[in-house]
């Protein structure tokens, strides 16, 4: 080992490694799980690493995967080698440029950690579906089972693709792979280099279109022609797979480790194998060397090279002695033959036997199975279940594996606590919280071992789906062999919780081994620690002879200035407990790796982190295993046993972390779940909750409004209404005088709180006598739960407030409106949630929207529970996602849908005239529908409508009842992000708003793609750092509003909630009553812009107030009355723009980083905010012909 | 007319010093205050917990992530980050290579923590002194004035113990015995004593009901407490003496050297009048010497001290009754 260079990455980092060695230029869109690849080559690149031949690299962030594929499709038609980086749906939209990438046998390689492809729901983790629908495109396709092998067959698919001119897929799984950090051994660069064969990229070069050596290229061609064209490209096909294998004969010669187009694993002998590609090959060899070494037979193929696939190697690898073989898919066809390896394998074994190929003589028995979809585990004990299945009389085909389906019986059955895992093996698992740093140590922990150390070492990350609150679940290993254990650990022999919180909630000793060690973070005194456990954690301890270790993290962190950030000081608790590394020796590992890491950031930073280290020890104690169970309380149910059962019985089991045992009968068939769940999820995140002064409120309305989370709200109600009141609950008398002899409560959801204290913050009023309290004041949540959820069932059971009698052009009283939005899983603090509530208020119960992808479709739509709820009437709005790039148009689907159905009704209202009446009808057809009184009049029309039809034995009554509901109005809604609007999806929304058709589309602008973690789009502000933009971003901010002004056809709002909140209510229903295409532009602070999330709507002020964010509506109908469509909300800024950025972490970094750039940025943004803000005050001070000159 | 001066061994062609302010941030000002005739220049102060917050604020930011699947991290890491140290030492570096006159580096601080260590990287930056200002409210109540006294020593000492160059310390008038505080910074080993800080006070936002942090700067009456204690201190410590304050005029700064002040140093005038206004308070002290036929400003310096006044009593207590008394009612 000593003379290799080894290093701890993750495959996306391998990947990247080697690609912007051997590429010039990157076209890329970040996609999870691949979006990190193209981030290392934009980091790289933006330091000037240089590739094999000396030049940076460049790497350019594209609108969309299409907009990246055709930007690599010219670069490559214009000689340059480049490459990009992609999964899932990304690859999807490159397919069209992929046809022909391959067409025009274009050298290049392109880097897929395959992900799931969006079916009756999104999902982004791996499987084959995506590589899957790629593979008629004609590029060769080539498999990474580990890191090891990314780095490998990295290099030699550039190699392949140069020489065989054919373009070239190199996948690996998407997270398992794209994710897992390995040690693993680098390849220098001058090998690489000896890789590459300078002269092919010389022919290369040639083929570019160049003015020159002027060809052309892409032409249109005719029944006539095209076939044989297609034809000529044969040869190039059938020579790739000899130029493949020489290809990594050489890199056997050069680096040492050989591979083959399929690499057999096993017994000579044996007699049942099966046959798979990607990370589950490496589980499978690991199962199959521990099932040989206990005597058995058996074997399995890698298929490296799936594409083009070699029939006659295939068949040599088959050993002769093999009778039955199994095909693991990695993805689904529903109604195909079967699943595509497996098809291609029979084909090929019929073909090749028939030519006499490879050593056996009779066609083995061949089945077909599925696994791992959408990462789904994949273990030895499944493993082992597809072996038992070969080796039964008559082995099930198209079986499934790793699930239990009860429906179509598919599946095979596994034993669970088949454990193949060698004891000289460390397995460790941390649950620490998002953003706590325990990943972060892990990750650093690897590194440790990985450097200091013989051992082999992986780290694998497991998340929630939640963004506030995420519990994150760290698997390492450290063993002195390569490890191929591609699936989570199953017995550890070390278990942390990092959050004490997580004892109540989740059953953190299931998997601990026996002799297992057990280390909590708690702030009890060791003497308390035992008896704090619950129940079951105190059984695993003693019917395991589990070694307890605790320690007071917080308090340590604390007292060394790291605040809240327990990572260093849990880390130095682990290598003390573990004894991986000698004690002393792990210390000084970590003191160094703490100066290496943190030493640009600063001497206090890294004197705080050593100062952790060295206050560890002594408050880490061991705590005696008394023998008993002294416990009083146990972990807590995931859902109370009053919930509905689906959601009892599968919602709820996935929250207890128990979703892979749930039955496929359990599910919707069609991807269809019920809306209102949330509300069963009691997360009990926030440390603190508001607590309301109601003698000094002042009912203002603007708590709930900036509520993230809907867990603040209002009620006005009777005073009769007030019996078996809980004694703590608050209600005074209502100060409207809408409002009078009412009563006027405000009242918190403690459990489903996450303590953002965002309502403090805006709460204007301060308490007289003491000016540090306002009405309402942060306390611990801890002592306050049982009492506030008491008053919070009370709260819920008191009738809404009629909202006929709300002013809702008022916050005060627009705010006491049901939010049909609650509970999401949105960042503590979130500045999006607020909007979409806001949404379902006003509009909830007559709404339907469609969601692009991106946060909004995460935390709207992410199970296990979904926060669109309904009201007491059972309305609510109806939500659904459709893709990333498409909804504005999924959305004007649902438009001209309802259109088309009201349109029937009113056809089929008219043919039962006589039956209805003139009057009944024409009241329903020409009813006005704009304010909520109207709407609610209709639906009593169409009420009695309804009971007159159930009257009328007419085919045109029956017919008129299925769509008769569509009377009413519907609001349709188009959510998302900027990187939807502004990005990926801008042409459709752009052709939407040109439709005139009336739909409303709220763009949540957070200026940066937040959920794939901090990318520029082109609502990115100038000057700031953002992913791709790591030097300040150097151009402006497209304005969108004034591009959809343009049409003068569009309604239009910029708001900014934060900062004017009844310009944006105003904004809201103008926008709604718009009988047209709307669209507001909603500011929207975010965690990625490095804010204190605490105080965020400060953020949003000084954005109005700078200039930076103009505040303005722009309605049609004002033109239609000859007025001036546009209203400036905005006043001439009061600030220098510098001083709202310097506020920002994302702007201020920049200034940190890299100075005179930001003086030049700062001046250009400043110019910029005085130039728009000088153009839209012209456009609004402009007189129309209907006001007075 | 010699107006040359001597601070804390160096050689100064003006006893007019500008003092540490926003001023002092841009290398062009430094290069004006240099051609406005100015002996000297204080950089703008680095302040402890602009080292500290900054770094902490940037390792918060930048470290946070993990947030879920998608979002490991939201900023690109930079290969280098420019802290305010790291500027302020570069800002020293520049500031020498632009002007000949002395570069005083100025570090503002509370506690013996880490940051004191800053003042060598400040001597390696090329800072021909440091000053250090000491800005301390203390308010714990069990915490005697002999121990507030004994933290600014052990700040001085500390710092002293790290650097060759001199240090200046400036500090707030608010001790039991001013006098005493001196004669323990002289022991300790400063090599000037600048007085006196001006503590920003807070004032109340009435309509937020907020406290608010405003500058006011100082007024020509302002210069009287440093006037007073220079005159005491002068000839009994070592240490030299710098005047801060209220110096709006050529006569203020003449009155400070007379007081025994080897320096006096200029801001609030600057800021409202501009740099070149140093040329306006030089020629008017210079008309002030001519008119009175002195040779020197050395001549001048301490002339009127304490030790050298026909009343002694006129800078204590006694004169401050009679003062008030000359008031009719």
């Amino acid at each position: 080992m000593k003379d290799k260079v080894f290093v701890t990455i993750d495959g996306n980092e391998a990947a990247a490694y080697v690609m912007y060695r051997m590429n010039e230029v990157c076209a890329i869109y970040p996609i999870t799980p691949s979006s990190n690849m193209g981030e290392w080559a934009d980091e790289w690149s933006s330091k000037g690493i240089k590739n094999l031949w000396g030049n940076v690299p460049t790497v350019i962030e594209m609108q969309s995967e299409g907009g990246a594929a055709g930007a690599l499709h010219g670069s490559l038609q214009a000689g340059a080698l480049t490459t990009t980086f992609t999964a899932s749906q990304g690859l999807l939209l490159k397919l069209p440029n992929m046809f022909k990438i391959a067409g025009e046998l274009t050298p290049t390689v392109f880097n897929i950690s395959a992900r799931a492809l969006a079916t009756h729901a999104l999902s982004i983790f791996g499987d084959h579906s995506d590589v899957m629908a790629a593979r008629t495109t004609g590029f060769a396709m080539i498999c990474s089972g580990s890191v090891q092998e990314v780095i490998d067959l990295g290099i030699i698919a550039q190699a392949s693709s140069l020489e065989s001119r054919l373009p070239f897929m190199h996948f690996f799984d998407g997270f398992r792979t794209s994710h897992e950090e390995s040690k693993i051994e680098i390849v220098p660069d001058e090998q690489m280099k000896q890789m590459i064969n300078d002269d092919l990229v010389e022919l290369h070069r040639k083929r570019a279109l160049t003015p020159d050596h002027p060809v052309l290229r892409g032409t249109a061609q005719n029944p006539d022609v095209f076939f044989q064209n297609r034809e000529t490209i044969n040869t190039f096909y059938n020579a790739a797979p000899d130029i493949i294998q020489k290809v990594m004969d050489k890199f056997a010669g050069i680096i040492g480790r050989q591979y083959h187009l399929f690499d057999y694993v096993g017994s000579p002998d044996a007699e049942h194998i099966i046959i798979l590609m990607g990370s589950g090959a490496e589980t499978a060899q690991e199962t199959v060397e521990y099932l040989n070494a206990k005597g058995e037979k058996v074997g399995l193929i890698k298929v490296r090279i799936y594409r083009p696939f070699d029939i006659k190697r295939f068949l040599e690898a088959i050993p002769a002695s093999v009778k039955v073989i199994g095909v693991l898919d990695r993805t689904k066809e529903p109604g195909a033959v079967g699943e595509p390896l497996y098809t291609d394998i029979i084909n090929a074994l019929h073909e090749g036997l028939a030519e006499g190929y490879g050593k056996i003589k009779s066609m083995p028995i061949v089945v077909g199975g599925r696994y791992g979809l959408s990462s789904k585990e994949f273990t030895p004990s499944m493993v082992k279940a597809v072996f038992d299945n070969l080796k039964s009389k008559k082995p099930k085909n198209h079986f499934t594996i790793g699930i239990n389906d009860d429906v179509t019986h598919t599946s095979l059955d596994f034993d669970p606590d088949f454990d193949i895992e060698p004891p000289d093996v460390i397995r460790a698992m941390f649950y620490g919280l998002g953003s706590d740093g325990t990943v972060g140590a892990n990750k650093n922990s690897i590194k440790i071992i990985g450097e200091n150390t013989d051992y082999y070492a992986q780290g694998y990350y497991v998340y929630d789906s939640r963004k506030a609150g995420t519990l994150t679940a760290s698997h390492l290993r450290f063993g002195p062999r390569p490890i191929r254990s591609s699936y989570l650990i199953g017995k550890a022999n070390f278990i942390a919780c990092h959050q004490t919180v997580f004892i109540e909630k989740y059953d953190m000793l299931k998997n601990i081994s026996n002799d297992g060690t057990f280390l909590i973070n708690a702030p009890w005194k060791k003497e308390e620690v035992w008896d704090n456990l619950p129940k079951k954690t105190q059984k695993h301890i003693i019917d395991k002879k589990v070694k307890l270790y605790s320690i007071d993290a917080q308090s340590v962190a604390e007292a060394s200035g790291m605040g809240r950030r327990i990572n260093t000081v849990m880390q130095v608790c682990f290598f003390a407990i573990s004894g991986v590394l000698p004690k002393e020796h792990a210390i000084e590992a970590i003191k160094d790796s703490i100066r290496n890491t943190y030493g640009k950031k600063g001497d206090e930073i890294v004197n705080m982190n050593l100062k952790a280290v060295d206050n560890t020890l002594d408050n880490l104690f061991e705590i005696p295993n008394p023998g008993k169970i002294t416990a009083k309380y146990d972990i807590r149910e995931a859902v109370p046993s009053e919930a509905p059962e689906f959601v009892r019985d599968v919602l709820g089991e996935i929250i207890a972390g128990r979703g892979d045992d749930i039955p496929v009968s359990k599910f919707p068939v069609d991807g269809t779940y019920p809306t209102a769940t949330t509300q069963w999820e009691k997360r009990n995140i926030a440390l603190e909750i508001p607590v309301w002064d109601e003698h000094i409120c002042i009912q203002c309305g603007k708590c709930p409004m900036v509520c993230p989370h809907a867990s603040i709200r209002i009620k006005v109600f009777d005073p009769e209404e007030l019996v078996n009141v809980p004694e703590t609950f608050k209600a005074v008398d209502a100060k409207d005088k809408e409002f009078a002899g009412m009563k006027y409560s405000i009242q918190i959801a403690p459990e489903d709180c996450t303590g953002c204290g965002v309502c403090v913050e805006v709460c204007p009023v301060k308490n007289k006598t003491n000016t540090s309290l306002k009405a309402l004041n942060l306390a611990p949540q801890i002592p306050l739960r049982e009492q506030e959820a008491k008053n919070w069932d009370y709260f819920l059971r008191l009738p809404e407030t009629d909202r006929n009698i709300l002013k809702v052009n008022t916050v005060r009283q627009q705010q006491i409106q049901q939010p049909l939005f609650e509970f999401s899983g949105a960042c503590a603090g979130c500045g999006e949630t607020p909007y979409v509530k806001l949404v379902s208020q006003l509009f909830g119960d007559r709404a339907i929207i469609a969601n692009a992808t991106g946060c909004s479709s995460i935390y709207g739509g992410n199970l296990p529970t979904t926060p669109w709820t309904m009201n007491r009437d059972g309305r609510g709005p109806t939500w659904s996602n459709s893709l990333f790039e498409d909804n504005a148009e999924f959305g004007l689907g649902f438009r001209l849908a309802i259109d088309k159905q009201n349109e029937i009704a009113i056809g089929l209202l008219l043919k039962l005239k006589d039956k209805l009446g003139d009057d009944f009808i024409n009241d329903i057809i020409n009813a006005k529908q704009i304010e909520e009184p109207d709407i609610l009049e209709q639906r009593k029309r169409v009420a009695l409508l309804k009971e007159k039809l159930r009257e009328i034995d007419l085919y045109e009554a029956r017919r008129l009842l299925t769509v008769v509901d569509y009377l009413v109005k519907k609001s349709v809604w188009v959510i998302g992000g900027d990187g939807w609007a502004y990005d990926i999806g801008y042409g459709g929304l752009d052709h939407v708003i040109a439709t005139g058709k009336n739909v409303n589309i709220l763009v949540l602008d957070t200026e940066v793609y937040s959920n794939t973690g901090g990318q520029t789009s082109k609502a990115t502000p100038i000057s700031a750092v953002a992913k791709f933009s790591a030097g300040g971003k150097a151009t402006g901010k497209k304005d969108l509003g004034m591009m959809a002004m343009s049409y003068g056809s569009v309604y239009v709002a910029v708001v900014a909630m934060g900062a004017k909140d009844d310009q944006a209510l105003k904004a809201f229903i103008e926008a709604e009553a718009y009988n047209g295409p709307s669209l507001i532009i909603a500011y929207s602070h975010c965690i990625a812009h490095g804010i204190d999330m605490g105080n965020p709507l400060q953020q949003q002020k000084m954005a109005v107030d700078s200039g930076q964010w103009i505040l303005y509506r722009y309605n049609p109908d004002l033109a239609k009355e000859g007025k001036n469509p546009l209203l400036l909300d905005s006043k001439a800024p009061k600030i220098p723009v510098a001083q709202y950025m310097d506020s920002e972490n994302r702007f201020r970094m920049l200034k940190k980083s890299k100075p005179e750039v930001a003086k030049e940025l700062y001046q250009m943004a400043q110019d910029i905010a005085n130039d728009r803000y000088k153009m839209y005050q012209y456009l609004a001070d402009r007189k129309y012909d209907g006001e007075q000159k | 007319m010699d107006i040359t001066t001597k601070y804390m061994g160096m050689n100064l062609r003006s006893p007019l010093v500008v003092s540490a302010s926003p001023l002092s941030e841009d290398i062009g000002n430094i290069k004006q205050i240099e051609d406005s005739g100015a002996g000297a220049v204080v950089l703008y102060s680095l302040f402890e917990e602009q080292i500290v917050s900054e770094q902490k604020d940037l390792f918060y930011h930048t470290s946070l992530g993990d947030i879920s699947p998608e979002a490991l991290t939201f900023f690109p890491e930079q290969d280098e980050y420019r802290l305010a140290p790291d500027e302020y030492l570069n800002h020293i570096r520049k500031a020498k290579e632009a002007v000949k006159i002395p570069v005083i580096a100025s570090i503002n601080g509370a506690t013996t923590g880490g940051w004191v260590n800053f003042a060598k990287k400040m001597q390696e930056a090329g800072a021909n002194a440091i000053e250090l200002n000491i800005y301390y409210i203390p308010t714990e109540l069990g915490l005697s004035g002999n121990d507030v006294e004994q933290t600014y020593i052990e700040i001085l000492k500390s710092v002293k113990s790290t650097v060759k160059i001199p240090i200046a310390v400036k500090l707030s008038p608010f001790f039991s015995n001013m006098a005493n505080m001196a004669h323990q910074l002289d022991i300790a080993g400063a090599d000037a004593l600048v007085l006196f800080n001006r503590f920003y006070q807070p004032d109340i936002d009435l309509e937020n009901l907020e406290v608010k942090q405003n500058i006011l700067l100082s007024h020509a009456s302002s210069a009287r407490l440093p006037l007073r204690w220079i005159a005491i201190m002068k000839g009994r410590i070592k240490a030299d003496l710098a005047a801060t304050s209220g110096i709006h005029s050529g006569t203020d700064a003449i009155k400070m050297l007379l007081a025994g002040a080897n320096v006096t140093m200029l801001c609030s005038i600057l800021l409202k009048n501009g740099i070149d206004y140093i040329k306006v308070i030089e020629k008017q002290m210079l008309d002030w010497l001519e008119s009175k036929e002195y040779e020197s400003v050395k001549q001048l310096i301490g002339s009127m001290c304490q030790l050298k006044n026909a009343d002694p009593s006129s800078f204590e207590r006694a004169q401050y009754m009679k003062a008030i008394s000359k008031y009719k009612f």
